[in-house]
């Protein structure tokens, strides 16, 4: 293989993909002359149109929907689906047709992300498509798209970074990387999403970000995007006399983000409008949420504004008969969007979190409590011990009920409307002062669109010793569950342990001890396992075993599953295994099961069909 | 440019009107005689035409544009309604959709600029050799440049065009399909 010339950067969002460059040969100056490619994609039958953003929607039409000429993309695929624009705009109108939010459903363990389940509420007769394909149909659409651009430097020659949720579990992470291999991308790393965005800030400061962080900052990545809230707190320290930077702490995956604040808008002005007569189809919804969305941030950003008109379009020719005019008042988006989504909480604050109904919840797990700022609360507090292993910060005072952040990065475009920026920025700072804390500062001078494609980008320069880079490894232990050897008592199950089997922290590329433990598996049959995530348990050491937990220290993920292949062995057979740990140069967790004896290797499958 | 031999049966008519086509017209009979001589026919020179200097825009640039405004502004449904029914505020409302496509549109496929950078109403001096396309002279035009006049509006060019290109073979002239939801 040929040496890479670029470093490629991929956003795979929820909503939105991107795909950002440097050019490898570059100095460092110049690698902050990145560039974004340009991603033709059909924006209507037989139109073709380059945008920077593609969005990760795809579409599954009719056989005699579109005519397969109005298919056809500049690099002469034909494919019977649309992805991008045109999927977006076609899906909004048929909705059983298309496929959104795949990214979500990749880190939900509670289905088989390989099975064609998407569109969720399609008829019998429309072709599926499981989470894992959708993505990977995005990312070959941009694969062709940069090869069509770059005959000269193909797509899998290029050091290429995908970034991804801080919050995503072990089996969400390899989805991701396991996507991209199959779309053709061979030198693969996957970065998560809060330090993309710090990256890109790093970058965009060409230098000056050493005079804005000082040794003992402690920074507070809050990225909301279309459709997730991803929240990472990062160290400054000093090490042999020059800065680093330590990732110490990520938050839970939350499924909360602008599309979730757009919507809401569109129903409090939708309830306006019912009000007085006039009931809203789901198309006249759309078109209202997409009026939202642009009068929303007028009001957030114009504070000499009270009211912005907004009018849904008719939806037959009769433009000027048929529209509904309404407007949005200022009132109305702060009562919605800022107490709604930020409102003023005690830094004791919790997410709320209604009792499930007794149905099995078979669509996505939205987070049940809307309002941001109680999520950051609990985060930050959680997290008061993150920075206890690092010297150089300044411990937390013993008052302290929170861990202190002392400077703040927005990133997605929600933050586009200064007033929401402004408002976390607020109640952080009121939380600091009624602790005697210093007050946070925001950094300035993201791209509020680009940052992660930027960041992921930046980064592949920086892993060949181009910049500074951002440490810290996994940011959570796992275990697995163990059942305690005790004597069965009917009606009660046995108690489960949990074994540390990777600490905290393990960095790319490292491998875990063995733990001492061994288990018994027999040849031939699947073995489940219950697997555990920490975020807040940094000293357990491999073969740790845990009798109890707070509900808030473990997280249970999705389960595990190892078969061992009857080859060479009698079926029924028993061999003791153990347990290893190992992140890949990827960035993936690996779990793999090492008997006795031999040099046999089992790997752990961590995507188990439900 | 070749050209099959007639058959038997095509040469009997051929002969048959060639024969009267002799007698009756003398400059046919003259080159039929040429012919036999062995001197090839005199073609008539088409007299040479003038190059041309006009040409017709194609109309699928104009049709796509169309299409454009009309999915994102509803312009050609505004354009088509007959306003005189309506009041200013019905027509305000409609105005918005139509402005904010419009401009959608606008800022996404062209890049624009104006011509002039003055502001309006500034006095501006044309130099000889002004490119007179791009500037348009009024009032009391006389005498030789440097013209010294009065900017009345800045102009507009179009700097960049960004059309979406059409698969082979799409149909331009349907600006918006028909919509029938099943």
């Amino acid at each position: 293989m040929s040496e890479a010339r670029y470093a490629l950067g991929v956003d795979l969002g929820t909503t939105n993909c991107a795909l950002s460059y440097v050019d490898l040969d570059a100095g460092e100056a110049e690698a902050g002359r990145q560039q974004t490619l340009p991603v033709a994609q059909l924006t209507g039958p037989g139109a073709v149109e380059e945008r920077s953003l593609l969005p990760s929607f795809l579409y599954l039409p009719h056989p005699d929907e579109m005519a397969s000429d109005d298919l056809v993309l500049p690099w002469g695929a034909q494919p019977e689906f649309v992805v991008g624009e045109l999927a977006r705009e076609r899906g909004a109108q048929t909705p059983i047709r298309l496929v959104s939010s795949a990214k979500s459903w990749l880190c939900h363990a509670g289905v088989d992300r390989r099975a064609a389940i998407l569109p969720q509420e399609a008829p019998e007769e429309v072709p599926r498509c499981s989470p894992l394909n959708a993505s990977i149909r995005y990312l070959e659409h941009l694969r062709d798209a940069w090869n069509h651009n770059h005959p000269d430097a193909p797509l899998g020659e290029q050091e290429l970074t995908i970034t991804i949720p801080a919050s995503f579990d072990p089996a969400a992470r390899e989805l991701t990387a396991e996507a991209a291999r199959t779309a053709g991308y061979q030198r693969v790393t996957v970065l998560e999403e809060p330090q993309a965005a710090l990256y890109s800030w790093i970058q965009a400061s060409e230098g000056a970000w050493r005079e804005q962080v000082q040794v003992g900052d402690v920074i507070l990545v809050v990225d909301v995007g279309g459709g997730t809230t991803d929240l990472s707190l990062i160290a400054v320290i000093e090490s042999d006399g020059k800065l680093e930077l330590h990732r110490i702490a990520v938050g839970d995956h939350i499924l909360l983000g602008g599309d979730n604040m757009d919507l809401a808008l569109a129903h409090v002005v939708a309830g306006k409008l019912a009000a007085q007569g006039t009931q809203l189809d789901p198309w006249q919804i759309r078109a209202l949420t997409h009026g939202c969305r642009s009068a929303q941030e007028l009001l957030l950003m114009e504070s000499d504004r009270d009211t912005v008109p907004i009018v849904v379009p008719s939806r037959g020719s009769r433009l000027i008969g048929g529209s509904i005019r309404t407007e949005l008042t200022r009132q109305e988006v702060t009562a919605t969007l800022v107490e709604g989504f930020f409102p003023h909480v005690e830094a004791g604050a919790r997410p709320q979190s209604r009792a499930r109904t007794g149905l099995t919840q078979l669509g996505l797990p939205y987070a049940q409590d809307a309002a941001i700022s109680r999520h950051l609360a609990a985060f930050l507090t959680r997290q008061i011990g993150a920075t206890e292993d690092l010297t150089g910060i300044p411990t937390a005072p013993p008052n302290a009920s929170f861990l202190h952040p002392t400077a703040v990065l927005f990133n997605g475009g929600v933050f586009k409307s200064a007033l929401l920026a402004e408002r976390i920025m607020d109640i952080l700072n009121g939380w600091l002062t009624a602790e005697a804390a210093a007050a946070a500062r925001r950094l300035e001078g993201a791209d509020l669109d680009l940052a992660v494609a930027r960041g992921a980008a930046y980064y592949g320069y920086v892993r060949r010793g181009g910049g500074v880079r951002i440490r810290g490894g996994t940011a959570q232990a796992y275990y697995v569950g163990v059942e305690s050897a005790l004597p069965a008592v009917p009606g009660i199950a046995p108690p489960v342990q949990a074994l540390c089997v990777a600490p905290f922290g393990m960095e790319e590329g490292s491998a875990a001890e063995l733990p001492p433990q061994e288990f018994g598996l027999v040849v031939g049959e699947p073995v489940r396992f219950r697997f555990f995530g920490s975020s807040v348990r940094r000293q357990d050491e491999v073969g740790t075993r845990l009798d109890q937990w707070a509900a808030e220290e473990l997280q249970e993920l999705g389960e595990i599953e190892l078969t061992l292949p009857a080859e060479g062995r009698t079926p029924g057979e028993i061999v003791p295994v153990k347990l290893r740990a190992a992140v890949s140069e990827a960035g993936t967790l690996r779990l793999e099961a090492i008997p006795r004896q031999g040099a046999e290797r089992w790997q752990v499958e961590f995507d188990v069909r439900s | 440019m070749t050209q099959r031999r007639p058959s038997l049966l095509a040469r009997i008519p051929l002969a048959l009107s060639t024969f009267w086509r002799i007698i009756c017209n003398g400059e046919f009979a003259q080159g039929v005689l040429r012919l036999r001589q062995g001197v090839a026919p005199e073609r008539a020179e088409p007299a040479a035409q003038p190059a041309a200097l006009l040409q017709e825009a194609g109309p699928a640039a104009a049709l796509q544009l169309l299409g454009l405004l009309q999915r994102d502004g509803r312009f050609i449904d505004f354009i088509q309604e007959d306003v005189a029914a309506f009041s200013d505020a019905d027509i305000g409302a409609a105005a918005r959709v139509v402005h904010e496509g419009c401009r959608k549109v606008m800022r996404e496929h062209f890049t624009l600029d104006p011509v002039r950078g003055e502001a309006e109403g500034a006095r501006v001096t044309l130099e000889q050799g002004f490119d007179a396309a791009s500037v348009r002279l009024t009032g009391n035009v006389v005498g030789d440049p440097p013209f010294q006049g009065t900017l009345t509006h800045k102009g507009w060019i179009a700097t960049q065009t960004r059309l979406p290109k059409l698969a082979v073979g799409h149909n331009v002239n349907i600006l918006a399909p028909a919509e029938v939801e099943l």
